[in-house]
């Protein structure tokens, strides 16, 4: 708040009430209504439910698919999280290094930003389709039977890969604004201070990154669990039952295609817990260190 | 000059030659990256250029081939969808008002809360902010099956209200102005304060205009967002006549899977390129307020 | 025009803080107060509140013949120059100007009148339609001024509005806004932490410390008898020397074992400060003076040392004559100063 604030009462009020009320209705209600139905088993045909307590979260725990879930959805994010961050951080490093063409690389590098997950999926399932994609040709040549929508892990590599791909332009577009923010003197004082480009980017520059890095990586992780489900539902079309997918990815098909109301509901609660866990380690990593300015 | 040269040739010689050959390095390694991300478009983009017997026979093209207008013509007036009404011209409009809708009432509704946040004396400030930012913590898709369920039963479905305003329930436009309307320095509603402006007064004449940039960064930002939605749009609409390009590659992506003839390759990826082309001409063109809105928004 | 009164006016903080202890002084009417004291000292809150951008927790402010305490800024017929000078970045030089006169429902063409009349006074009549980042530092300064000006205020307020300026600038600036005041013959309160400043521009200084008002006076009152240690250590450059001493009574202080006669008996006995300005002690005396340090100023030179292990420094004439380490000084007895020992205050 400012020092010098308007000192109005009804004014701030009407301007706060538009924004509050789509959110008490879209977002407060829908919340709340998932974790009341996480306690509830409804009726498939929609005759009413019954209360069951933790059932639904025991049920879910107890489930071998669910956990398989989960095991996938924690590798699909750690190596998305990996790539996508460690290749843009070198892209980065070197767009921010040359002096010729800089901004052509930039353009180059950031545009795909723009291509919707689905439309990236979808992008993907014919690069890698069994009769006409050039990825299941390279595979086949290489000696291996590639089966998309088949093959578990088949499927697994053509929406891990793609999704690294779609998420590189974000990282480099943060990595690279986070370089250039960094003054001049700083680096000069580091040319004479030390000698190996090698030691002074990891001396200097990457500590100086780290704000951005850690942000990207809360904001990787958050992709990967939530926004690569465009790019999972056009991949595994019509066949989610044997193919890998995510957490997110399973509240919807248990939701929608199974019906399965309360499961769905006590596996959105779940997630809401792992994203509230994430916020907070965020924040408290935010207050410790990595601020540097 | 030259004294240096000619001084100390043996040392100037093999230090400029090192630097060459890492400054070579460093090109090779942005262009494989630039190749690696522009790889999948250009074949698209050539793919969508041919018959769909020759894709069915020889797979994805790497050279363009003559069908390129014949299939942009098909993807964007052939009638499709069980219903027929729907053409690549119906998506894009649909996709042009999410856009442009969701963009809109995002910087409205975000600009007037957080000019009453950061500009009022306001007893429950604290608790709006925290009411509003907690939005932070659940994306949609965490709580799709409920808000589904909310929405229809407010009669939203297969309307341009329910696509839209749902998606408004967050705070990052709201927190993007915060920070940025704390950043305008104090003295600036002083003086407007000293030269007799009220709070509508201040908010039309200074903080807008001086907004500006910020504003179009941001609406850029948030356009690009609307236009790729694709898990809202996916469930809401069932109604064909609000198929947005988006979702129409999830229609696309059935109709090939199914389809018993030879699949409409081309058509398909002349689609793919028209729902990428309105938000990658932006990101391109308008690139430095795009940056802007990005990564400012996301502080 | 207006005389301004302020009486007993103090703030406190929601959080209990006070920034300003009960304070009371008039402004008459065309005068140049300056509020000086070091930063925190609540000079900047105190003309706040008499801008009315700062509620006043007790007293009464009038302005003219109006008490003001609870109008609105806008209402009080004030203008204000800020410190980093608030213009509207988006708006034109001459829009700057004009838009107060517009929010007061003035006729175009008096605004536009008025606007060419104070870009004449301030030599900016060929900037009008430049934006404010088009500017120097010297430049924007003059459209806040004249921003000020235009409106015709009972009362102009300074806030350190020169301390964003380099210190050339600062100069010829200082010198500007005092001829401009004078010609105005308009009422102004000025802040700032910059004791020259408030030497040079002052009809009359507030000196604060800590919330509280030190002394109010004349600039060559403030010089001449500072009403604390601390009013004699702020004001003046060098500061004046202050040496702690002891006072029998009998018409002598005594400095260790050094012992100096006072022209002015004083009715405190025991511990007391000794002050004497630099530039009123004189080489060649009786008192021994041991020199560390010469600072060459041109026409002056300071001379840094220690009277009987008391830090001492002397301003005095440059006459290029090397010096030896051991001097001795003469200090005037009507110029010396005694203080408090405890308190601090003039005895």
């Amino acid at each position: 708040m400012k020092r010098a604030a308007f000192n109005h009462r009804l004014l701030p009020v009407a301007l706060l009430v538009p924004q509050i009320a789509i959110i008490a209705i879209f977002f407060y209600w829908p919340a709340w209504t998932a974790i009341q139905s996480s306690f509830y088993l409804e009726d498939p045909f929609g005759f009413g439910s019954t209360f069951v307590g933790t059932d639904n979260y025991t049920r879910l725990f107890a489930s071998s698919e669910y956990l398989k879930v989960a095991q996938f959805t924690i590798l699909f994010t750690v190596i998305i999280t990996v790539f996508a961050l460690g290749a843009a951080l070198l892209l980065a490093v070197k767009a921010d290094k040359v002096l010729r063409g800089a901004r052509t690389y930039r353009t180059l590098l950031m545009w795909v930003y723009a291509i919707a997950p689905p439309v990236a999926g979808f992008i993907g399932v014919m690069l890698f389709d069994q009769n006409i994609g050039p990825m299941t040709d390279l595979f086949n040549w290489l000696g291996h039977d590639y089966r998309l929508g088949l093959n578990y892990m088949d499927t697994a590599f053509a929406m891990t890969i793609t999704s690294i791909w779609i998420q590189i332009p974000v990282n480099f577009i943060f990595f690279l604004s986070g370089l250039q923010s960094i003054p001049q003197s700083v680096k000069e004082a580091a040319m004479i201070d030390n000698a190996s480009p090698t030691r002074r980017f990891w001396e200097t520059t990457f500590p100086l990154l780290a704000p951005t890095a850690f942000f990207l990586l809360i904001i990787n992780i958050t992709y990967a669990l939530f926004d690569t489900f465009g790019v999972i539902d056009t991949i595994v079309y019509g066949n989610p039952a044997s193919n890998p997918m995510t957490l997110v990815y399973k509240v919807f098909v248990d939701g929608f295609r199974g019906n399965d109301i309360g499961g769905s509901s006590a596996q959105s609660v779940v997630l809401m817990l792992l994203v509230l866990g994430l916020t907070i380690f965020q924040f408290r990593m935010l207050e410790r260190r990595i601020h540097y300015t | 000059m030259t004294d240096t040269t000619l001084s100390m040739p043996v040392q100037v010689a093999p230090r400029g030659r090192r630097i060459r050959l890492s400054v070579i390095g460093d090109h090779f390694v942005l262009i494989l990256g630039a190749l690696f991300m522009m790889a999948p478009i250009y074949m698209t983009l050539t793919t969508a250029s041919h018959e769909n017997l020759t894709i069915h026979r020889e797979g994805l093209q790497f050279l363009f081939g003559g069908e390129l207008l014949n299939n942009f013509d098909a993807a964007m007036f052939g009638q499709g969808g069980f219903s027929g009404e729907i053409t690549g011209m119906s998506m894009l409009k649909n996709s042009l008002i999410l856009g442009m809708g969701f963009a809109l009432g995002k910087i409205v509704l975000s600009m007037m809360a957080a000019y009453a946040i950061v500009y009022f004396r306001l007893r429950f400030a604290t608790f709006a902010f925290w009411v509003i930012f907690t939005t932070l913590l659940l994306p949609l898709e965490v709580r799709i099956v409920p808000s589904y369920e909310v929405i229809t039963g407010l009669g939203l479905a297969n309307t341009y209200t329910g696509l839209i305003v749902p998606l408004l329930a967050s705070a990052t436009g709201t927190f993007f102005f915060r920070q940025y309307f704390l950043s305008i320095p104090e003295e600036l509603v002083e003086a407007a304060r000293i030269d007799g402006a009220g709070p509508v007064k201040f908010f039309i004449d200074i903080l807008v205009p001086l907004s500006r940039t910020m504003i179009a960064a941001i609406f850029i930002v948030m356009f690009v967002y609307g236009w790729n939605q694709y898990l809202w749009p996916t469930l809401i609409t069932t109604d064909e006549g609000l198929y947005t390009l988006v979702r129409g590659i999830k229609q696309i992506r059935q109709s090939l899977a199914e389809s018993n003839q030879i699949p409409a390759y081309g058509q398909a990826m002349a689609l793919s390129i028209i729902a990428i082309l309105p938000p990658v001409l932006i990101v391109v063109f308008l690139q430095n307020w795009f940056i802007k809105g990005l990564v400012e928004s996301d502080k | 025009m207006a005389t301004v009164r302020l009486s007993n006016i103090s703030k406190t903080y929601p959080n209990g803080a006070k920034a300003v202890h009960p304070t009371s002084f008039d402004i008459a009417d065309g005068e140049l107060i300056v509020l000086v004291g070091p930063s925190g000292c609540g000079k900047s809150t105190l003309l706040r509140m008499v801008a009315g951008l700062e509620d006043i927790t007790t007293g009464e402010l009038s302005i003219g013949e109006r008490i003001v305490n609870t109008l609105d800024p806008a209402e009080r017929d004030i203008a204000m120059v800020f410190q980093n000078y608030a213009l509207y970045p988006h708006m034109t030089v001459g829009k700057n100007m004009a838009y107060g006169l517009k929010n007061r429902g003035i006729d175009k063409a008096t605004i536009a009148a008025k606007v060419d009349t104070a870009a004449q006074m301030l030599n900016l009549t060929e900037y009008l339609d430049r934006r404010p980042s088009q500017l120097s530092g010297g430049q924007r300064q003059r459209v806040a001024m004249g921003r000020a000006i235009v409106r015709d205020p009972a009362l102009f307020l300074f806030d350190e509005p020169l301390s964003n300026l380099d210190a050339k600038l600062r100069n010829q600036m200082r010198i500007e806004i005092r001829a401009l005041q004078r010609r105005l013959n308009t009422t102004a309160m000025y802040v700032t932490h910059d004791q020259v400043e408030a030497m040079t521009m002052a009809d009359r200084i507030v000196v604060l410390n800590g919330g509280q008002v030190e002394q109010i006076g004349t600039p060559s009152e403030i010089y001449r008898a500072p009403a604390s240690t601390f009013v004699a250590s702020f004001m003046g450059a060098p500061p004046m020397n202050l040496i702690p001493a002891h006072y029998n009574g009998n018409g002598t202080v005594a400095v260790g074992s050094l012992s100096l006669p006072i022209a002015r008996p004083a009715d405190h006995k025991g511990e007391v400060v000794l002050g004497i300005r630099p530039e009123d002690a004189t080489i060649g005396g009786t008192t021994p003076f041991k020199l560390d340090l010469i600072e060459e100023l041109g026409a002056n030179r300071l001379l840094h040392g220690t009277i009987d292990g008391n830090a001492f420094t002397v301003n005095a004439p440059n006459d290029d004559q090397p010096l030896a380490t051991d001097l001795t000084l003469s200090l005037p007895n009507d110029t010396l100063h005694l203080f408090h020992g405890e308190s601090g205050v003039r005895l």
